[in-house]
């Protein structure tokens, strides 16, 4: 019942905490743009909505499986939508519309890319992940390893990919609502999005966060859905005078169709297909992506909602398409949208981020545009829960109740620390976010998605599948994938050249998977096969239980009885 | 007891052949996404010319436009493939033998 009381409290400090805002916002100065009353009351609204699914989680969320795993009830449509709601991020939604936006044919290798990563889940990590896993993907790469040491690599490269998106996230959410609501400050908006998030996850849990990635996942597709109808209905449904249009509008023409690379770069076949191994194997080594499989009843659910997860984020991948290329026809050259017509007909007010947004104001006013923008800001919502839930349970899980404690915590302490996690890792993000203002942060895919793609996801698939993995292997493997992201992201062109401003990059390539993932493979196989010790003798021994676990589900995790 | 049971289907050649069917069933439609999605990167890669030239002479649209949709789609329609086959037929058969161990 205390918690209770505090959630209720917490419900309290936040709605002061929007009123503050908006009465700022009533108190600014009459030379500002309109407020957007639609897309405030529409935000409140959602926030209201989330919070009162949260105060009943937070009711029905009583065991540690609750808390990480939604007591393991949610079905696999359910899961499948959430799996939508986790993975469309800003950066999906708002990104790819701009990449389309700005460099035409190019945002495609992205939709596709990003796409392609769910049959390999499906096929290789889904049901093997749900039978074999508690609440963390280190549970599975640490089955019949050594605990601690591995544990620790895994719980690191978690980490990395969680603080990481969470930056790109929180960075995302204070310019869009700062740009849509300008009386709100940057800061301002982060923190309210850091407190919404505290809220959701340390009382609601998984429950709470599985709640809001579905309620998300059907806006965005419904929102999505109405602004692709929108684009065609200008176009007459007429797929031809869509794409003819936008070469007339783009200032570059019939370039927009030939751009195999950023528009202006130098084409670069071995980026395009380090690019693409980045994108698949990528999404298939997400931990707050892996998480969602841990919450589904059996392994047959578990298969289902990625099924439905798939086709979703498909249709809504093409759907970003069609939105890229009406931006392109519908804000481009429009003077009420661009920064300074003068120099670019394409730069908008706001931020590269923003053509998605001011196609919904082209479309349908400020009505639908302050529907789209509680959308998008729904989205922010949601994967940062995901990611919030991720982390604390990395650190909770992991560190604090297998590494530390040696698994002689209690379940309470268990979820009490992950509780702090929450707590600390919301704040971690608000403050990060807020440093990270004025920066570039253009390397945050290639980051996470990299050291999702060079380290989570070869030894998750390697210590599910092979059997001569060993601790020795797996750790020295995954260390050699982290180190590797990072010095070679330093080294290459984002960084080095465009944020450290260091002249010309060390390493040609933005994405380093394509050396990489093959080293780590390499270096995880030799240091296993040379492994001799007695401890990889057992662990090689106890791949056979652990196959018949992970293909029949003997003995795995079972759903909670409520 | 789940360690006796999993001893005894260690043994069953019924299982290793099933595990055996499924697993090249998976290893097989990952390599199939693969050949498809690499297909596409290769051809940016390596012959931009041809897979952005216009689908039709009086047209603006480049081919790798339907590609890259036909690849989403059909990503689609391989998982469904595996879903319906683990679901419906491999799940049942691993349930019999779980069962005939665990009696």
């Amino acid at each position: 019942m205390k918690a209770l009381k505090t959630t209720l409290l917490s419900l309290l400090a936040s709605v002061a905490l929007l009123a503050a805002d908006l009465a700022c916002a009533a108190d600014a100065p009459a030379a500002a743009p309109p407020t957007n009353w639609s897309a405030i009351i529409m935000f409140l609204v959602f926030v209201a909505i989330t919070l009162g699914i949260t105060y009943w989680a937070a009711t029905h969320t009583k065991t540690a499986t609750d808390f990480y795993a939604a007591g393991r009830g949610i079905t696999g449509f359910q899961n499948g939508l959430a799996i939508a709601g986790d993975y469309m991020s800003a950066a999906s939604f708002l990104g790819i519309a701009s990449l389309v936006y700005f460099n035409g044919f190019y945002g495609l290798i992205y939709s596709v890319g990003w796409l392609v990563g769910w049959p390999v889940i499906l096929f290789l990590i889904a049901e093997r992940l749900r039978n074999l896993g508690k609440y963390t993907y280190a549970d599975v790469a640490a089955f019949r390893l050594k605990q601690g040491p591995v544990r620790t690599m895994a719980a690191i490269g978690s980490l990395i990919v969680v603080i990481w998106y969470l930056i790109g996230q929180a960075v995302g959410a204070g310019q869009l609502l700062h740009t849509l609501v300008p009386e709100m400050s940057y800061r301002s908006s982060i923190v309210i999005v850091g407190a919404l998030i505290i809220i959701y996850v340390t009382f609601g849990g998984m429950k709470a966060t599985t709640w809001v990635q579905i309620i998300k996942a059907g806006l965005l597709l419904g929102g999505a859905t109405l602004m692709a109808i929108g684009v065609m209905a200008h176009v007459g449904f007429s797929f031809e005078k869509l794409f003819s249009d936008a070469v007339n509008a783009h200032p570059k023409h019939l370039e927009i169709m030939k751009s195999v690379v950023p528009i202006g770069a130098k084409p670069n076949p071995i980026e395009s297909i380090s690019l693409g191994l980045t994108l698949m194997f990528g999404t298939a080594g997400l931990p707050h992506i892996l998480m969602r499989f841990f919450t589904v009843t059996d392994a047959k659910a578990a298969r289902k909602s990625v099924l439905y997860g798939t086709c979703f984020i498909g249709y809504f991948y093409i759907l970003t398409f069609i939105i890229g290329f009406g931006a392109i026809v519908l804000v481009a050259n429009n003077p009420a949208y661009v920064a300074d017509i003068t120099k670019s007909v394409l730069n908008l007010r706001g931020g590269g981020n923003m053509p998605a947004v001011y196609l919904s104001h082209a479309i349908g006013g400020d009505l639908f545009l302050g529907f789209i923008a509680a959308v998008a800001f729904a989205t922010i919502l949601a994967v940062v829960s995901g990611l919030t839930l991720a982390g604390a349970s990395a650190l909770s899980h992991d560190i604090y109740a297998n590494v530390i404690m040696k698994g002689k915590s209690t379940e309470k302490q268990e979820v009490w620390v992950s509780k702090l996690s929450v707590i600390g890792l919301g704040i971690i993000a608000v403050l990060l976010g807020i440093a990270f203002e004025k920066q570039n942060v253009a390397y945050i895919v290639a980051l996470t998605f990299s050291v999702a793609a060079c380290t989570n996801f070869p030894i998750l698939v390697m210590s599910v599948f092979w059997q001569g993995l060993t601790t020795r292997g797996a750790v020295t493997g995954g260390y050699v994938g982290i180190v590797g992201v990072i010095v070679l992201l330093t080294l290459g062109p984002t960084v080095w050249t465009k944020v450290l401003d260091m002249g010309p990059a060390i390493f040609p390539f933005d994405f380093p998977t394509f050396f990489l993932l093959p080293v780590v493979l390499i270096v995880t196989y030799v240091v296993s096969v040379t492994d001799g010790s007695e401890s990889a003798k057992k662990e090689r021994a106890l791949f056979a239980a652990q196959k018949v676990r992970s293909e029949t589900g003997l003995g795995s995790e079972v759903a909670a009885a409520h | 007891m789940s360690e006796l049971i999993s001893s005894k289907i260690q043994q069953n050649p019924k299982y290793l052949q099933l595990a055996s069917r499924r697993g090249r069933l998976a290893w097989t439609l990952s390599a199939i996404v693969c050949v498809i999605f690499y297909g596409f990167i290769l051809m940016v890669a390596f012959t931009p010319d041809i897979i952005t030239a216009p689908i039709s002479a009086s047209s603006v649209i480049p081919l790798g436009l339907p590609l890259g949709v036909a690849v989403i789609l059909v990503c689609c329609v391989l998982t469904g493939l595996y879903v319906y086959q683990s679901n419906q037929v491999y799940d049942p058969m691993f349930e019999e033998i779980v069962r005939g161990a665990s009696k």
